[in-house]
């Protein structure tokens, strides 16, 4: 009996220690992220957030143009995908829910999601750059192909998935007794839509859009590998640039000096406290919004 | 009076008739953008099996790759480097992340489990070239130099928000009275979840664990400064290895075209083996059936 007793002891002090390792993985992780940056923190202060010039020969380092290339490009993508997500949202959690369409709809956008990002740049390097490139000729503007555009094109399919799930998670919580109110008034499928669902799911809507601008944020390979990789800060978004992750992916293993690692390793620090503090954003309002429709 | 009422209800009817009419007209109109998503899906898998098929044969899954100009060559190193640094990455993550979601299913409201689920959240949300980077403090730079095992550490930290959600949403969904039968017969508390509650749950868990490998067995950038990459045949994952994704990014992004016929033929078995893991998982669920009930 004895035994017994110590090993249901033991069970439990497992299950508690791994709780707090794994509760210490992400708090580790700022730490080790903030430690590795003092240097560049030392050498340049705020300053790094606004200098335009990343110059690893001179060891100038300014982060605004990977700033502006991640927040450019994702906002972009967000545009590009919304239509897309919104009304696949709206296609499976009501209009379809059965039947083909909304079966292949489905199934399309969790394919999607499965294919590897390295996978998505490499399709965008050989298909979609050197369409750009033709558009842009035809257009008469320098033919540079991998450009922002390019890199805000992939991450929108890319993230089409994300944002069309959690958009209809949310829209199916919707209780279905206003919906049917609704419909008892006599209103149509698409009224019913327009004044009960998407206003009732505003909130979850906005969340969707945040997770999904939380992974455009982070993404990288896709990025990497189409957006041109230059140092400078473009004019316009058929002009090449970096992001913040695509210049870490890029660099790392090139930085030789000290200050060159730490101040990638700050634009790492960046990123995550800036994706970490939307997804928590996100999932705030997920939550308070699963509350809100438990409790009508 | 009787004009009046009739062209009121012939308002009414047109009114009506224009409500349906926007009702239909949305419905085609939504129908048709979401149908677009299907476009890109079909074009990349398109491109990669009509430029991936004619450079799969035998020689690309058993040759390593050989210098640039010389024709042929495969990427049998890739493939068993993935297989290597996936596999650990498993072997390191799996039970951590498991017990992780006992534990949140067992304590949910308790203080530590409300600060492990805003870790986990954390941690899924975190950009993967951030957790390469963490990989690369931890190991890396202790070991002085690139290894397998540095990127099974930071495949397996993105794994750990996976396999523990998945676990504690099924252990969530398993009946109380299960637990309850075998407490009342006096089983002790922990062979209660170890022989019935995670038993009945398995099916859920090893789900959760396929679809994280496959969402981890197509991530590159955490393995670009840990398992680095490497040309040689090898095994040893305290060295530098190659990995499918890897090879993608290094021949893709490389001006020859013959890397490029090998990259979409890796590509094109990437893409084969995660939806076929991921094709395995349904089958998986499906045909163990009823299982939580």
């Amino acid at each position: 009996m004895n035994k017994e007793i110590f090993s249901e002891k033991a069970f439990k002090l497992i299950l508690k220690g791994t709780g707090i390792v794994i509760f210490m993985i992400p708090a580790l992780l700022l730490v080790t992220l903030i430690v590795q940056s003092v240097p560049a923190v030392r050498a340049y202060g705020a300053g790094f957030i606004f200098r335009q010039t990343w110059d690893p020969v001179r060891e100038i380092y300014g982060a605004l143009p990977f700033l502006a290339g991640t927040l450019v490009t994702s906002f972009l993508a967000l545009i590009l995908a919304f239509p897309f997500s919104f009304s696949v949202a709206l296609i499976l959690s009501e209009y379809l829910k059965e039947g083909t369409a909304a079966a292949i709809v489905k199934s399309a956008v969790e394919l999607l999601a499965g294919i590897p990002s390295v996978i998505y740049g490499f399709w965008g390097l050989l298909v979609l750059v050197p369409l750009i490139r033709k558009l842009e000729l035809a257009a008469g503007i320098p033919p540079y192909g991998v450009s922002i555009l390019a890199a805000s094109i992939i991450l929108a399919i890319m993230i089409i998935p994300y944002a069309s799930t959690i958009a209809r998670e949310v829209m199916s919580m919707i209780p279905p007794d206003i919906k049917e109110a609704a419909y008892s008034l006599g209103g149509t499928h698409w009224e019913v839509q327009r004044k009960v669902v998407i206003p009732t799911s505003y909130s979850g809507i906005f969340a969707g859009v945040l997770l999904a601008l939380g992974r455009a944020l982070g993404e990288t390979m896709a990025v990497t590998m189409v957006i041109g990789n230059t140092n400078k800060l473009f004019s316009n978004i058929f002009e090449p640039g970096n992001t913040m992750a695509s210049v870490i992916a890029n660099e790392f293993t090139e930085a030789v000096s000290d200050l060159y690692l730490s101040s990638l390793i700050e634009l790492g620090l960046l990123l995550f406290i800036v994706t970490a503090l939307i997804n928590f954003i996100g999932r705030l309002i997920i939550k308070r919004f699963e509350v809100k429709g438990a409790g009508e | 009076m009787d004009t009046v009422y009739l062209k009121r209800i012939l308002e009414d009817e047109k009114a009506i008739r224009q409500r349906i009419l926007k009702n239909n007209l949305s419905g085609v109109i939504i129908t048709f953008i979401s149908s677009l998503v299907v476009v890109p899906l079909v074009l990349i898998l398109a491109y990669l099996l009509i430029n991936g098929i004619s450079s799969i044969n035998f020689d690309f899954i058993t040759q390593l790759p050989k210098p640039v100009g010389e024709a042929g060559g495969g990427i049998v190193n890739a493939i068993a480097g993935s297989a290597i640094i996936v596999f650990l990455a498993l072997v390191l993550s799996v039970p951590p992340a498991v017990f992780g979601g006992i534990y949140l299913s067992e304590y949910p409201d308790s203080k530590l489990s409300a600060l492990v689920r805003f870790s986990n959240e954390i941690l899924q949300g975190t950009p993967s070239i951030v957790i390469g980077i963490f990989a690369w403090v931890l190991v890396v730079v202790p070991m002085g130099h690139f290894s397998a095992f540095s990127g099974s550490v930071a495949l397996g930290i993105m794994l750990i928000p996976i396999v523990l959600k998945a676990t504690e949403e099924t252990l969530k969904r398993i009946p109380p009275e299960l637990r309850e039968a075998a407490a009342s017969m006096g089983v002790p508390y922990h062979r209660v979840i170890l022989k019935v509650v995670v038993p009945t749950g398995l099916k859920g868990i090893v789900n959760g664990i396929l679809l994280g490998a496959t969402r981890i067995s197509g991530e590159t950038a955490p393995l670009l400064f840990t398992a680095f990459g490497s040309p040689f045949m090898n095994l040893h994952a305290g060295k530098p290895m190659s990995s499918l994704p890897l090879v993608i990014y290094n021949y893709a992004t490389s001006p020859y075209d013959e890397w490029h016929k090998l990259a979409w033929g890796a590509s094109l078995l990437l893409i084969l083996a995660v939806f076929g893991i991921n094709m395995l998982a349904r089958i998986f669920v499906s045909k163990q059936g009823g299982g939580t009930q």
